[in-house]
C-alpha cells in the first residue's frame, strides 16, 4: 500500500458522500514518437465522485482516458489504483480489475441484440466452467439467473426496456450511448470511464444523459471520470474537474475554482467554442 | 412411379449427402471468418494436416523420419505400435490445438488491426507451409484411414426403398454418418456459441475488437479458442473425407469447393454453410442428372462455381449472409 492521501473524503453540498483517494495519477507524460501528447500530469480520482476532465481539442483529455483504461502506456509516471502502483497492463486485464468505459465513437457489438450487449458486460462475472455452460448445469444456472436479474436491473434503470430484444444495428444515435452505458455498468465497475458521453446529441438527449449520469451515481455510487466539450454539462455534472490544455494541466479543482481560474478563461472558457 | 423421377429422388438423395460432405469445410471457414473476418485459405490444407496426424498417430509413424533419415542415415520408419482410434482423435485434437496456438503466436499476433487482404495473404502462405509441413512430418503417400466408420452401400436404405418403390436406393453409409455427424458438430457449434461465455465473448470479439478489449475479452485468447475449433472442425472434415477418398494431398482442394458453398450460403452463416452445401450437392446431381444426356457429363466440375457467379451477380451476401449496406 502507498501512502496516499489517507483522508475520509467529504460530504457534497447535496449530501452525497465522496469516499478517499480511487485512483492516483502521478506525473503521468505520454508520447508519441516526437509529439507528446500528456505532460508531466497528476491529479486524483476519489469514490464515489464525478470527475470531469476538460480541455479543448487536443488537449490530451483522450489519451488521458485511455491511460487510465490501459489503451495507452505512458513513457513515465505511475497509475496508483486502489492504492497499489499499477504494473503495466492490457486493455482487457485493466477491464477485469473494474475499470469500465464507453467510447467517443460507440464501440458495440451492432450484430447482437441490446440484451445481448449488456449481458457481455457481465462476461468476467461468470465461473462455470464450459460443460456445465454448455449443459445449464450447476453452478452455470445459479449464475446466469443472478447476471440477468443485474443486467434487468440496469435495463430497468436506464429505461431501455423498450428495446432489450433490439438489434442495436437498428438502434438511433442516442440509445446506442445509452445501450454503451449499460454494458459498462453491467460489470458493476468501480470506476466508470465515460469518453464525450453527450457528443453529438441534442438537448433533449443530452439532459436524459445528464440524469442518468447523475442518477448511476446517486444509485450504485459509481466513480465517474467523464470527458466533456459542453462546458454546461460538465459545471453541472461534476465534483471535481481537472481542465487541460496541449498536454499540460492548466486548472484543477470544483467547477466554480475552475470557472474562475485565469489560465483557464484564457484558454478554454475565453475562446468562443462549438 | 416413373423411373426417371425414382432416378431422380435417389440422385436427390445422394446429392443431400454429398452436399453434407461440403458443409463440412465450409463450416471451417464460417468459423473463423466469423471470429475474426479472416478468409482463411488454409481451411483445406488445415483439414487435410489433422487426416495427415491422426493416420499417422494411428499406424505409429515417426514424425519427420524422412528428414532424420536423410541427415543420420538411420532407417527409422515406425514405431512398431498401432494407436487405437480412440487416443489417436484426442492426440489429433492436442495436435490442432497446439497448431491454433502457434499460428496465433507467431502470425495473428503480429498482424493485429492490419487490412482483412493481409491476413488472407497470411492464411495463404500459411496453407503452403502447412501442406510442406504435413509432407515432411509424415511423407507423401497416399494413406488409408480408417477410423471404425461403416462403408458401402447402406442395405437399410436399399431394403426400404425396394419394399416401397420397387427400387433400392444406393446411398453411402459412410455419407449417412457424415450427416449425423454434421448435426452433432452444428448442434454443439451452435450450444458453445449461444450458451457459454466463451462462446459470447466469440461472438463479441468478431463484433468489434475495441468493444471486446473494454469488457474484459483477451483478444489472443479467443483467437486461439477459434482456431482451435476450426482445426477440430478440420479434423472432422478430415476424417469424414481421409475415409472416403484416402488421405492424400489433393484433399487440400476440397476447399475450392468450399468456396461456392459459402457464397450461396454467406460467409458468416454456419445454418448458411449447412443449407449451401446441400444446395450444391443437390444442384449438381439433379443437373448431372438432367443435363448429361444433353451436354455430356463432367459437369460435376463446373456446376457449383456457376451457381457461384449467378449467386454473386444477384443476391452477393449469400443466402443467410449479413446484408451489404454502405452508408454514406
Amino acid at each position: 500500500m502507498l501512502d496516499t492521501q489517507k483522508d475520509e473524503g467529504y460530504t457534497t453540498a447535496d449530501g452525497r458522500k465522496i469516499g478517499g483517494v480511487a485512483m492516483e495519477m502521478r506525473n503521468i507524460t505520454l508520447r508519441f514518437g516526437g509529439v507528446v501528447a500528456i505532460k508531466d500530469i497528476s491529479f486524483d480520482i476519489r469514490w464515489g465522485e464525478i470527475r470531469a476532465i476538460i480541455g479543448p481539442n487536443g488537449a490530451g483529455k483522450s489519451s488521458m482516458l485511455n491511460v487510465i483504461s490501459g489503451s495507452y502506456h505512458p513513457q513515465e509516471g505511475d497509475v496508483i489504483y486502489k492504492g497499489y502502483k499499477r504494473p503495466k497492463m492490457r486493455p482487457y486485464q485493466v477491464a477485469r480489475m473494474g475499470i469500465a468505459r464507453t467510447f467517443q465513437n460507440i464501440a458495440l457489438f451492432e450484430g447482437m441484440s441490446v440484451l445481448d450487449n449488456i449481458m457481455t458486460g457481465r462476461l468476467h462475472h461468470m465461473k462455470a466452467n464450459l460443460f456445465q455452460q454448455a449443459m445449464w448445469w450447476g453452478k452455470a444456472e445459479r449464475e446466469e439467473t443472478e447476471n440477468r436479474a443485474q443486467v434487468e436491473k440496469i435495463i430497468d434503470f436506464l429505461e431501455i426496456q423498450h428495446i432489450r430484444k433490439t438489434p442495436v444495428s437498428r438502434l438511433p444515435y442516442g440509445l446506442k450511448k445509452r445501450v454503451e452505458l449499460a454494458r459498462a455498468l453491467a460489470a458493476e465497475p468501480s470506476i466508470l470511464l465515460l469518453d464525450e458521453p453527450m457528443a453529438g446529441m441534442n438537448v433533449e438527449e443530452k439532459e436524459d444523459m445528464s440524469r442518468f449520469i447523475l442518477d448511476v451515481n446517486d444509485e450504485f455510487g459509481t466513480t465517474t471520470v467523464l470527458i466533456e466539450h459542453d462546458m454546461g454539462v460538465v459545471m453541472d455534472l461534476s465534483d471535481r474537474v481537472v481542465v487541460m490544455d496541449y498536454g499540460k494541466k492548466i486548472g484543477d479543482g470544483t467547477p466554480d475554482e475552475v470557472r474562475n481560474n485565469e489560465e483557464v478563461i484564457k484558454a478554454y472558457l475565453g475562446v468562443a467554442h462549438e | 412411379m416413373p423411373d426417371t423421377l425414382l432416378f431422380a429422388m435417389e440422385a436427390t438423395l445422394n446429392g443431400l449427402t454429398a452436399g453434407v460432405m461440403y458443409a463440412l469445410v465450409a463450416l471451417g471457414f464460417v468459423l473463423i471468418f466469423k471470429a475474426s473476418g479472416i478468409f482463411n485459405f488454409a481451411q483445406g490444407v488445415l483439414a487435410l494436416f489433422a487426416a495427415l496426424t491422426l493416420v499417422g498417430f494411428q499406424s505409429g509413424q515417426i514424425p519427420f523420419s524422412h528428414l532424420i533419415n536423410a541427415i543420420f542415415g538411420t532407417r527409422l520408419h515406425h514405431f512398431g505400435w498401432n494407436m487405437p482410434t480412440v487416443l489417436a482423435i484426442p492426440a489429433t485434437v492436442l495436435v490442432m490445438i497446439l497448431l491454433a496456438i502457434l499460428i496465433e503466436r507467431y502470425i495473428l499476433k503480429h498482424l493485429v488491426n492490419q487490412e482483412p487482404i493481409i491476413l488472407f495473404m497470411a492464411t495463404i502462405g500459411l496453407a503452403y507451409f502447412l501442406e510442406g509441413l504435413g509432407d515432411v512430418m509424415w511423407g507423401a503417400e497416399v494413406k488409408a484411414l480408417d477410423v471404425g466408420l461403416p462403408k458401402g452401400m447402406s442395405s437399410a436404405v436399399d431394403e426400404a426403398t425396394f419394399a416401397w418403390f420397387g427400387y433400392g436406393f444406393y446411398i453411402d453409409r459412410l455419407e449417412l454418418w457424415a450427416a449425423g455427424i454434421a448435426a452433432i458438430l452444428v448442434a454443439s457449434l451452435t450450444i458453445f456459441s449461444q450458451y457459454t461465455k466463451q462462446g459470447r465473448a466469440l461472438r463479441a470479439v468478431a463484433d468489434d475488437h475495441q468493444a471486446a478489449l473494454s469488457v474484459g475479452i483477451s483478444l489472443r485468447f479467443i483467437w486461439v479458442l477459434t482456431w482451435s475449433i476450426a482445426g477440430i472442425v478440420a479434423l472432422v472434415a478430415g476424417i469424414m473425407w481421409g475415409s472416403k477418398s484416402g488421405v492424400q494431398f489433393s484433399l487440400s482442394l476440397i476447399a475450392l469447393k468450399a468456396l461456392p458453398v459459402l457464397i450461396l450460403g454467406g460467409f458468416t452463416s454456419i445454418p448458411g454453410a449447412i443449407v449451401g452445401g446441400l444446395i450444391i450437392g443437390v444442384g449438381e446431381k439433379l443437373f448431372d442428372f438432367f443435363m448429361q444426356p444433353i451436354i455430356g457429363g463432367a459437369t460435376e466440375n463446373w456446376f457449383a462455381y456457376m451457381l457461384a457467379l449467378v449467386f454473386l451477380l444477384f443476391r452477393p451476401q449469400g443466402l443467410f449472409g449479413e446484408r451489404i449496406i454502405e452508408r454514406v
